[in-house]
């Protein structure tokens, strides 16, 4: 048995010593620089792997446009939250470091192939993009900015949900985005919603599910309830393209999945045509 | 944790009543009993005339959810509620009052109506979160919850909530924003479950006591929050123990809170609304 065991013990190879990239959808192996060169997006499968908020605004911002908002506005811990493995207060502060950002969504104005805009962007990188106080607050001043300033408005989520570590305040923050949401589209300006990967949860189930048009990018996962709740009450396997963007189409929930490469492009013709 | 100094603040008008306060996850099975009433003997106790009405004129009538029109006192209200039953028979057939979008739906239809008709709204929440299912997911699950907290923040009629048991997280949330959250004294409502929590943040669900307690999900902690605006006594050991006497509490807080609002200028209604959910957890 010594093969068995020796096997086992064998530590994982760490990321950068890899040599292979592996596909988080379709599992399938490339080398490292065919995956980078293809810009995270599965060569085969097409899935669009995550990117971070800064990522995202340098493809999606007009360059040098980008003015953040409100970044002071950052998590409350308010319940002193510990959980087995620590305090919030420790996890949050890791996030920020690791991200660079003080929240799990980062708003500002900038322009979208010319046509000012208000974007808020979401980085799963921070605490799983879980909505917190901060997150809930951020969104809301992006929207009354936008009023203020008479600009569309558009947010990328990338989301497990409501961030439990600030209790009742943080499934509130769904009520309060919605309402921001409400006031804006009452204003007369238009909301588009990307639904990136993953979005779900008290996300989904909030602003990411509100927009006037809900895009999406190939292979994303966009739904409620997690599939292993799912499939342990109903007891039953799912298919395995549920809660996927393709599927979510299917069903009517989102208007139109679009690439990585498109986005910018497609997000400008809709401002264009409904003229702002 | 500091949880012990809370409970002194929290418990000193419970002992001033005779009742010793029940830790968190005492409340969560006290809010969870088989035999708290449900909606529908809210409705019982305190309509006249309630008439059911079903469906959402999309795809389906939704029996984890009630709604109808009636008279509270010399209101004229839409009940809406969370279907729990009193038995396995009962919660089968209203599938534990864990809705489905269509259940949503049917909320906002007759919500919208009662708006049409200058009628208050009245909801009773009381579920373990809204229903984790394939044909859910398929009908919009999501959309359904974030459709409901849009509309209610905007819909231009009186809206009071009153969470009667469990208040399970968005699925509970969809129905419970309005001008008035009320909340009976030992139900709970929370982001997610205790159970569920512990899952994840403990990686054992037996730590759900811990989770209960580290989220602050009884009615006193919540008013603290900022979450809720006020607190309905609930009968001595629970509202289990004199079902009929936590109606007539209800009833009494339901209408204290009707007649208010029924002063308040309609115009005035949505802006305060707003102000209300824009103020959650503003720390900033």
């Amino acid at each position: 048995m010594g093969w068995y065991e020796q096997k086992k013990d064998r530590a994982p190879v760490p990321p950068e010593k890899a040599i292979w990239a592996v596909c988080p959808k379709c599992k399938s192996h490339f080398g490292k620089k065919a995956w980078k060169d293809a810009g995270g997006i599965c060569p085969k499968c097409n899935y669009h792997s995550r990117i971070s908020a800064r990522e995202r605004i340098a493809i999606t911002a007009d360059e040098g446009t980008f003015e953040e908002i409100c970044a002071g506005v950052g998590y409350s811990d308010h319940l002193k939250f510990h959980d087995a493995s620590g305090a919030y207060k420790d996890k949050v502060e890791a996030a920020k470091a690791k991200t660079g950002e003080g929240e799990s969504v980062t708003v500002g104005r900038c322009k979208i192939g010319g046509h000012a805009a208000m974007l808020g962007v979401m980085d799963f990188a921070f605490m799983g993009g879980s909505l917190g106080t901060g997150t809930g607050e951020r969104i809301a001043r992006a929207c009354e900015e936008a009023v203020a300033k008479r600009l569309p408005l558009v947010i990328f989520s990338a989301s497990g949900g409501a961030r439990m570590h600030e209790g009742i305040l943080s499934l509130m923050q769904m009520a309060k985005t919605s309402a921001a949401i409400a006031a804006l589209k009452k204003a007369g300006l238009p909301f588009i919603s990307v639904l990136t990967d993953p979005t779900t949860g008290g996300v989904s189930a909030s602003y990411a599910m509100l927009g006037d048009i809900n895009i999406s990018e190939p292979r994303a996962l966009v739904g409620f309830a997690g599939r292993r709740v799912i499939e342990s009450t109903i007891r039953q396997k799912l298919p395995d393209d549920f809660q996927s963007a393709e599927y979510t189409e299917k069903h009517g929930f989102i208007d139109r999945i679009v690439e990585r490469g498109e986005m910018k492009a497609f997000i400008a013709r809709m401002l264009d045509f409904w003229g702002f | 944790m500091k949880v012990a100094s809370k409970r002194k603040t929290s418990g000193a008008k419970a002992d001033a009543a005779g009742k010793k306060t029940p830790t968190a996850w005492e409340k969560v099975a006290l809010a969870r009993d088989a035999k708290r009433p449900h909606v529908r003997d809210f409705i019982a106790a305190m309509c006249d005339g309630f008439e059911e009405l079903h469906g959402d004129r999309l795809a389906a009538d939704d029996p984890a959810m009630v709604a109808g029109f009636g008279r509270i006192g010399q209101h004229r209200v839409l009940v809406i509620g969370h279907n729990k039953g009193a038995n396995v028979e009962e919660n089968v057939a209203s599938n534990f009052g864990m809705a489905n979008p269509d259940g949503y739906r049917k909320a906002m239809r007759l919500a919208k109506l009662a708006e049409r008709f200058g009628c208050q709204v009245v909801t009773f929440v009381d579920t373990p979160g809204a229903y984790p299912g394939r044909e859910a997911e398929e009908r919009g699950q999501a959309e359904a919850i974030a459709k409901s907290l849009e509309f209610f923040a905007g819909l231009e009629t009186p809206v009071t909530v009153v969470i009667t048991g469990e208040g399970g997280s968005g699925g509970a949330l969809a129905i419970a924003v309005g001008d008035n959250v009320l909340m009976m004294e030992n139900a709970v409502y929370s982001v997610i479950s205790p159970e569920g929590c512990a899952g994840i943040l403990w990686r054992d669900g037996s730590k759900a006591p811990e989770a209960a307690e580290a989220l602050k999900i009884t009615a006193h902690d919540l008013e603290k929050l900022g979450a809720i605006d006020g607190i309905i006594p609930e009968p001595a050991g629970g509202a289990q123990k004199n079902p009929a006497a936590a109606c007539r509490a209800v009833k009494k807080a339901v209408l204290a809170s009707l007649d208010a609002l029924a002063k308040t200028p309609r115009e005035e209604l949505v802006k305060r609304r707003y102000a209300k959910l824009r103020a959650y957890g503003n720390f900033f």
